[in-house]
């Protein structure tokens, strides 16, 4: 909802960034972006939401004390008063050695194309169009489906700047466009619920059937589910679930909780930390990995990054800051919003694939659980211990076969044990809404919970 | 019109005229009914982690969101421009943004302030310097690191943040609020034989910086020094089912993950909550009262106000037993032909739409000595702290987090036992529970999330027994 004529990110970064005094660093990161969301209910609309987003954030470091000030707001006169806060903030921190912004590294960023004119341009009723569609392909999909919690169609697509006063510059636009509804299914008692989504860069490429199939075929398969006798077990991880494990390890990766000594990987560098059959990247190279990205948080090139090859932890994930703590350069993984100062992480993690797909997995199980939800990945999950413990719901195997649906279980391990256990890694890669692209994955023994 | 309705509109806008024309804008195109949230965000905060004060950040945020209702379909759009003419281009926007069912009209909006509860806090934040602020960061980190030579890792956060609102709508209500929160939390890494053990402690106020009178953060630091350490000889959990007593205060996110979500007035019409259409029946143990009350001064899901301008009000979910009552937003509340919003509209920010949440959720006291539901427990599991939650409402499936437990080995309290999950059924857990303290505490802080949006709130419980919970270890 912007009234004046909107200003030009790259120019307004660089102009503050050139604001720096002597024995100062500054690093200004700006973002704007539009989009919007529609909310499908009983073939109605329930909400259509129109979406306007700025920021800026402003970081000073100056003596080795870093301060930081942002403003939801591009207007002059706020951005006008962030630098001098920052610097006053920067006053109260204590002096960091390490403390700066990314340093020029002579990287050139991939020929990506993240903005697609389809999102901008997709008419309002075509969009409501999507939402509407898939809540009744959903109804029905399958006989069991008793109605539709959300359907919903959401977009953005905006542009974001950054610079620093070292010379790092960088501006770039995206647009994205996804789809997702939570089917629910009854059986007169017990009623289930399961979601899909799908994602994309053009509107007219979702896909509203698929997505209203799966949703509706996983709220239907675990009609009748309840509790089994606590049990070891092997435990099958589709695309989807295998895409949350890789990020709970991901999250011990980063050089933020290695260099602070929180990260149980932290001394392992160049050792065995899984099992042969695992291979991770963080790859913002791969064009069709909606994780792909030109430039990390601090401008600096995105670039393929391998982590653990073969079993094998040979690298981290740095943002500047952490790599100075580490002793290395940064290999550009500085996540951000334009409200706080960069943090770490991966932007497409990548799983090799291996053999097989999901159902010659399973046939290869005598006995075993599909992971259909887990529930409870933040209360459950400390990536410090490593303790794994989650609610969940799935389909037991039996004999090769997928058999009865279970619900009120929980999984437990350690995170450490788990990649050890990585008994098999499917072929089959998904392209996920989150970026990912990942297969099925096995893993050898998890302990199941229940009754 | 009320005084803080007056001074917050001043600071905000100027005056209504902005207002007005929004809403006038938006019945010309149809709307049944349009609404003017205006929010004002200023947060302040510093963390000190590697024995250092690393972060101190300032953030602002400020603009409106305008909801065009229309039939049953929701127009919204938000702007950042507080002027005239941004209001009115952003009522516009969203009531273009659904369909029209007839034509509009003129009509005059008179606003009446009803209500501006915001109260100033005894010690303004803002007021503070930040000086002071991070040296309650150091405070923390020399406690902790002190008396316990294993802990090897402090983090500590300190946050504080004055949101004021104001809320205008075309069935003339008016009103305001004045928020001001402050959190401080410890989080602290001890490392041992067996590995690292974490263990955190926060506190919350719906209020200013005088929370530090009565809290001193050393002694927090040293309590979550105290969880870490007390973890590294803890054995792995139990997996299975066995009967869990839920120390007071531990965190009454078990009844807003157990039953708070689904007594969600959306989530009941939308079919996907298991206590659909139980209104009136016994759905819990008869100790079970449990009640959602946004009043209750300093406490941190303590809101004057909810994000549609409705006083927050004390709500009986649950009376001995027996279900009484589903909380609600204004859309669920004109549905279901009540009279009114049971004040549980609340939204993240002025970009989002509101819809039902909760607020301060707990359990009342019951009869029974804390003492002696331990000592009756011949074997089970003890948890004095727990972490988040989440819930299936469709199914009732819930699961919490033990971020300190123990075991009981005939009706005492043992060894300690590592982290995990314990996970249930809302209905089933409710009608499980044979005993209730009669002690009660407010649990740490909280935010709840809800379709992607995150909300302040507070939950509380006396001492309580379930007779069965399944503990999601990995010990046989």
């Amino acid at each position: 909802m912007s009234t004046s004529r909107p200003v030009d990110l790259a120019d307004l970064v660089g102009r503050i960034a050139s604001r720096a005094r002597d024995g100062e660093l500054v690093e200004v990161f700006a973002s704007r972006s539009d989009g919007v969301s529609v909310i499908a209910h009983e073939g109605e609309v329930e909400s259509f939401t129109i979406s306007h987003g700025e920021a800026i954030g402003v970081r000073v470091v100056a003596g080795g004390r870093e301060g930081f000030a942002s403003a939801g707001t591009l207007d002059d006169d706020v951005v006008a008063t962030l630098l001098d806060e920052a610097r006053e903030n920067a006053t109260f921190a204590e002096i960091d050695p390490h403390a700066g912004v990314a340093e020029p590294d002579g990287f050139e960023p991939p020929a990506l194309c993240l903005f697609d004119e389809a999102v901008p341009r997709t008419g309002r009723h075509d969009k409501i169009r999507l939402a509407l569609d898939l809540e009744s392909a959903t109804k029905s999909a399958h006989p069991a489906i008793c109605g539709v919690r959300q359907a919903t169609y959401g977009d953005h697509w905006g542009e974001a700047a950054v610079a620093n006063s070292l010379g790092v510059q960088a501006a770039g636009s995206v647009s994205s466009c996804h789809i997702g509804v939570a089917a629910m299914a009854s059986d007169g008692t017990m009623t289930t619920i399961a979601s899909s989504v799908d994602a994309g860069r053009d509107p007219s490429k979702l896909d509203v059937e698929k997505v209203a199939r799966d949703a509706a075929h996983r709220a239907a398969r675990i009609l009748g589910a309840a509790p089994v006798p606590t049990r070891r077990l092997p435990v099958v991880f589709e695309p989807r679930k295998t895409a949350v494990l890789v990020g709970l390890v991901l999250d011990m990766l980063s050089g933020e909780m290695v260099t602070k000594g929180r990260s149980p990987f932290t001394d392992r560098l160049d050792h065995t930390i899984a099992s042969e059959a695992l291979t991770i990247v963080d790859d913002p190279t791969d064009p069709d990995s909606l994780g792909a990205d030109t430039h990390d948080g601090e401008g600096l090139a995105c670039r393929r990054n391998l982590l653990v090859d073969r079993g094998r932890l040979v690298g981290f994930l740095h943002n500047s800051t952490t790599a100075r703590r580490f002793g290395c350069r940064s290999n550009a993984c500085a996540l951000r919003g334009a409200r706080s100062l960069p943090g770490v992480g991966a932007h497409a993690p990548h799983v090799e694939p291996g053999e097989g797909d999901l159902e010659s997995l399973i046939s290869s199980l005598d006995e075993g659980f599909l992971v259909q939800s887990l529930v409870g990945l933040h209360s459950g999950v400390n990536p410090i211990s490593g303790d794994f413990s989650v609610g969940a719901e799935g389909l037991l195997i039996r004999d090769g076969s997928v058999a009865e649906p279970v619900r009120e279980v929980t999984l437990a391990s350690t995170l450490q044990r788990v990649l050890m256990d990585v008994m098999a890694v499917g072929a089959d890669l998904e392209y996920l809404p989150d970026g990912s692209v990942v297969p099925t994955v096995v893993i050898g023994e998890m302990t199941l919970a229940g009754r | 019109m009320i005084a803080s309705t007056e001074r917050i509109c001043e600071e905000l806008l100027g005056d209504l005229s902005g207002v007005e024309r929004a809403l006038r804008a938006a019945l010309r195109r149809g709307a049944s009914f349009a609404e003017v949230f205006v929010e004002d965000r200023a947060a302040t905060s510093a963390v000190l982690d590697d024995g250092r004060v690393e972060d101190v950040s300032t953030g602002w945020d400020r603009g409106a969101g305008i909801r065009v209702v229309k039939g049953e379909s929701t127009g919204f759009a938000h702007t950042t421009d507080l002027s005239p003419d941004g209001l009115v281009a952003a009522a516009e926007a969203a009531a273009e943004a659904v369909r029209s069912d007839g034509g509009g009209g003129e009509r005059v909006v008179s606003l009446r302030a009803a209500i501006g509860r915001g109260g100033r806090p005894v010690e303004p934040p803002w007021e503070i310097p930040k000086r002071k602020k991070v040296e309650l960061l150091a405070a923390a980190d020399r406690a902790a690191r002190e008396k316990h030579p294993a802990v090897f890792q402090v983090s500590a956060h300190y946050a504080d943040s004055r949101r004021r609102i104001l809320v205008a709508n075309t069935e003339g209500l008016l009103a305001s609020d004045e928020q001001v929160r402050t959190l401080f939390a410890v989080s602290c890494v001890a490392r041992g034989d067996g590995g690292m053990q974490t263990g955190r402690e926060s506190v919350g106020r719906t209020g200013g910086f005088e929370l530090f009178a009565e809290v001193d953060v050393a002694r927090l630091a040293l309590r979550a020094a105290e969880r870490a350490v007390s973890k590294l000889h803890a054995r792995p959990a139990p997996a299975g089912s066995m009967p869990v007593v839920i120390a007071a205060g531990g965190g009454g996110v078990l009844f807003h993950e157990a039953c708070g979500h689904g007594l969600e007035a959306d989530l009941v019409e939308k079919g996907a909550s298991v206590f659909r259409d139980k209104r009136g029946e016994m759905v819990a143990s008869e100790l079970v009262t449990l009640v959602d009350d946004g009043t209750m001064a300093g406490e941190w899901g303590c809101v004057g106000v909810d994000d549609e301008g409705h006083p927050t009000v004390r709500n009986i979910l649950i009376r001995n037993g027996v279900l009484t009552d589903y909380m609600s937003d204004w859309t669920r509340a004109r549905r279901q032909g009540r009279p009114s919003s049971s004040g549980n509209g609340r939204r993240q920010s002025f970009r989002h739409l509101p819809m039902v949440r909760m607020t301060n959720t707990f359990l009342l006291p019951g009869p029974h000595d804390p003492a002696e539901i331990v000592a009756s427990t011949e074997k089970g599991v003890y948890v004095k702290h727990l972490g988040g939650g989440q819930v299936n409402t469709a199914t009732g499936d819930f699961v919490f987090g033990m971020t300190e437990a123990y075991l009981i080995e005939n009706g005492e309290i043992t060894t300690p036992i590592r982290d995990g999950n314990l996970i249930g059924n809302g209905p089933e857990v409710l009608r499980n529970i044979d005993a209730v303290g009669n002690d009660f505490a407010m649990g740490p802080p909280g935010t709840c999330g809800k379709d992607g949006q995150g909300v302040p709130v507070g939950d509380g419980m006396p001492t309580v027994r379930v007779v069965a919970l399944t503990i999601g270890g990995t010990a046989a």
